[in-house]
């Protein structure tokens, strides 16, 4: 790595954390019929070459398996993560410019919203859409923009103090060009950042409420079945069926923080010297 | 003192307000879901060898067919005088339901709560005391891991080590099996309550480490620290005399906030292991379709994450003096 200055190391690690990502859903979409293959012949089969995180009770291949889950978890998880942090951004805009009456009804459902036990909150919206697939993107999409919309609020408010926005005001320009021009710039590494930092959260959220039994369907190869079909063959000693899932998935979601760290420094003007 | 009154009092109508659009909210959640009660657990088959009477009879037991205002309408009346329904699943009263539930998961969170509290706080001012060294990186890289792991494959993980592997710790449930209530030892609830206690409280660590050694960083990069190096003051004074207090009110306040966490972890922790707590009885109470379970759920341990959130502001007055002078500010 000589040679190379920190925010090379950083961009680096941004690229490789996304490549991996991308290739981990793409991969679980092109062997998404191979994941649900089941072979008698191979049943119970340790982890090893060529079953890498080895087979279960109806001989499916456990790497393919994962792989799948985790490309149906990234790709929740993207829906997710996009619809909140668009939702994050209106609200918390408009909580900020919107007057008093529009902040207070924001701000009161923020609270609302973080009052109720999350996991609890998803096991509620999971029940009211009749669980399943549905349930799950809803849940995890409505859940997951309180705190980002309370920073982008906060950011926005500050702003409005800012001599430069006060300055423009006074020199005529229109509110929208305001926003435009001179807020949304400052606002969109934030959001940015706040958008691939969601992801995380909804990822665990979704393997999280699948697990509990409320999320996606059984014959769906998610995470959360494997982990929560796993429980029952823990007593045996087939260890491998809970342990690499698990492992690759909390990798994943490592990977999403990595991203979103590096981006936030390389976004960061006060690190550039870095 | 009078300030004290009206603000502690301002808060409670608000969090008493905030409660009942949490249930108002919860409600219709449940109302507008298209399960059908009967089918869940009664079963196609068993229905069908019913009688029109028979079926009538389990509709209104489960509530279905009644205009959902009217329906909330009536349960918030009658919450509000303290009687919450019964629990169709356990055919018991969903309070007495709650009260036994609850009293498993309490200590259970409480211990969670203060041991990674604790080592949370101390781990954030060991890490922040000297940025970038090999502690630092072993601390952060920990709550980073931490943070990136479900609570319910953690506890499945202890589960394979523990239970397993090593046979030293049971493997679920809150008793032993086959053994009377009366045959119970407080040492056997002790060792059923380790392994979900423990993995409640590495979860909740991570967290709390991270934003106190944010703190911690800041505050050894502030002037009054360089004063205080400069007069040759040592570690442990700058730490004891100068970082502690400014450190120990945001620790404080987000560990009172991060009440809802915990009782999230619970729920998945408490399935994972068995555990006959509050989280345990919410999966069931909506795989089953209880639904005044389920609503007296959701309103019980939201009062807890607002209690702890109003705990958190009045703290936040009576410890900050700069706020105490100011007034208190919502």
């Amino acid at each position: 790595m000589r040679g190379f200055n920190g925010r090379m190391k950083t961009a680096l690690l941004f690229g490789m954390a996304v490549a991996f990502l991308a290739a981990v859903t793409l991969a679980g979409m092109v062997f998404s019929e191979e994941a649900l293959l089941t072979d008698f012949s191979r049943k119970n089969l340790g982890p090893g070459i060529p079953y890498l995180f080895g087979t279960d009770w109806l001989g499916r291949d456990m790497f393919l398996r994962t792989l799948t889950g985790l490309s149906v978890s990234i790709r929740i998880g993207l829906l997710a993560a996009g619809v909140s942090s668009v939702l994050a951004l209106l609200l918390g805009v408009a909580a900020a410019t919107m007057g008093k009456l529009a902040d207070s009804v924001i701000t009161w459902i923020i609270d609302l919203v973080m009052g109720i036990p999350h996991i609890l909150l998803l096991i509620l919206i999971a029940y009211a859409c009749g669980k399943g697939f549905k349930g799950v993107v809803i849940g995890v999409a409505l859940t997951h923009w309180t705190s980002l919309a309370r920073l982008i609020r906060g950011e926005v408010l500050q702003l409005k103090e800012a001599l430069y926005i006060k300055t423009a005001r006074k020199l005529g320009v229109s509110s929208f060009e305001i926003a435009w021009k001179h807020m949304l710039p400052h606002l969109f590494p934030q959001f940015l950042v706040g958008l691939i930092l969601t992801f995380p959260h909804a990822i665990l959220h979704e393997a999280s409420i699948t697990f509990l039994g409320f999320g996606l369907p059984p014959e769906q190869p998610a995470i959360g079945i494997i982990l929560s079909e796993s429980m029952k063959y823990l007593a045996m000693g087939r260890w491998w069926l809970a342990l690499f899932p698990g492992l690759l998935l909390v990798l994943t979601v490592v990977l999403f923080d990595v991203a979103g760290e590096s981006l936030r420094r390389l976004l960061d003007p006060g690190s550039a010297h870095k | 003192m009078k300030e004290y009154v009206v603000f502690i009092g301002k808060h409670t109508v608000r969090m008493l307000l905030l409660l009942f659009f949490v249930s108002a909210v919860a409600f219709t959640l449940v109302s507008i879901s298209p399960i059908d009660p009967l089918q869940a657990n009664v079963g196609q088959a068993a229905l069908g060898s019913m009688s029109q009477e028979q079926i009538a009879k389990l509709k209104d037991y489960w509530g279905v067919g009644q205009p959902p205002v009217e329906r909330f309408l009536h349960w918030a009346g009658d919450f509000f005088r303290g009687d919450m329904g019964v629990s169709l699943l356990y055919r018991q009263p969903v309070a007495k339901v709650i009260g036994v539930r609850l009293s498993n998961s309490l200590w259970l969170m409480a211990i969670a709560w203060i041991l990674s509290g604790l080592a949370g706080f101390v781990l954030g001012i060991l890490s922040g005391l000297r940025e970038g060294s090999f502690l630092d990186r072993i601390i952060k890289g920990y709550s980073l891991l931490i943070a990136s792991t479900p609570a319910f494959w953690l506890a499945l993980v202890l589960l394979m080590i523990f239970a397993v592997w090593l046979k030293v710790l049971p493997i679920g449930l809150s008793v032993p099996i086959g053994v009377e209530t009366e045959g119970v030892t407080f040492a056997d609830r002790i060792q059923h309550a380790i392994l979900p206690a423990v993995t409640l409280s590495i979860t909740g660590i991570a967290n709390i480490t991270l934003h106190t050694r944010e703190k911690m960083i800041e505050i050894m990069e502030s002037d009054y620290v360089l004063f205080a190096k400069a007069r040759g003051e040592s570690t442990w004074d700058i730490v004891k005399n100068h970082a502690l207090r400014n450190v120990l009110l945001p620790a404080i306040t987000l560990q009172f906030a991060s009440i809802s966490e915990i009782f999230g972890g619970s729920v998945l922790v408490e399935q994972t292991f068995s555990y006959p707590g509050l989280g345990q009885a919410a999966v069931t109470a909506g795989l089953g379709s209880d639904v005044p379970l389920l609503l007296g759920i959701t309103v019980i341990s939201a009062a807890f994450v607002f209690g702890g959130n109003l705990i958190a502001n009045v703290l936040y007055g009576i410890i900050d003096p700069r706020i105490r002078r100011g007034g208190a500010k919502v």
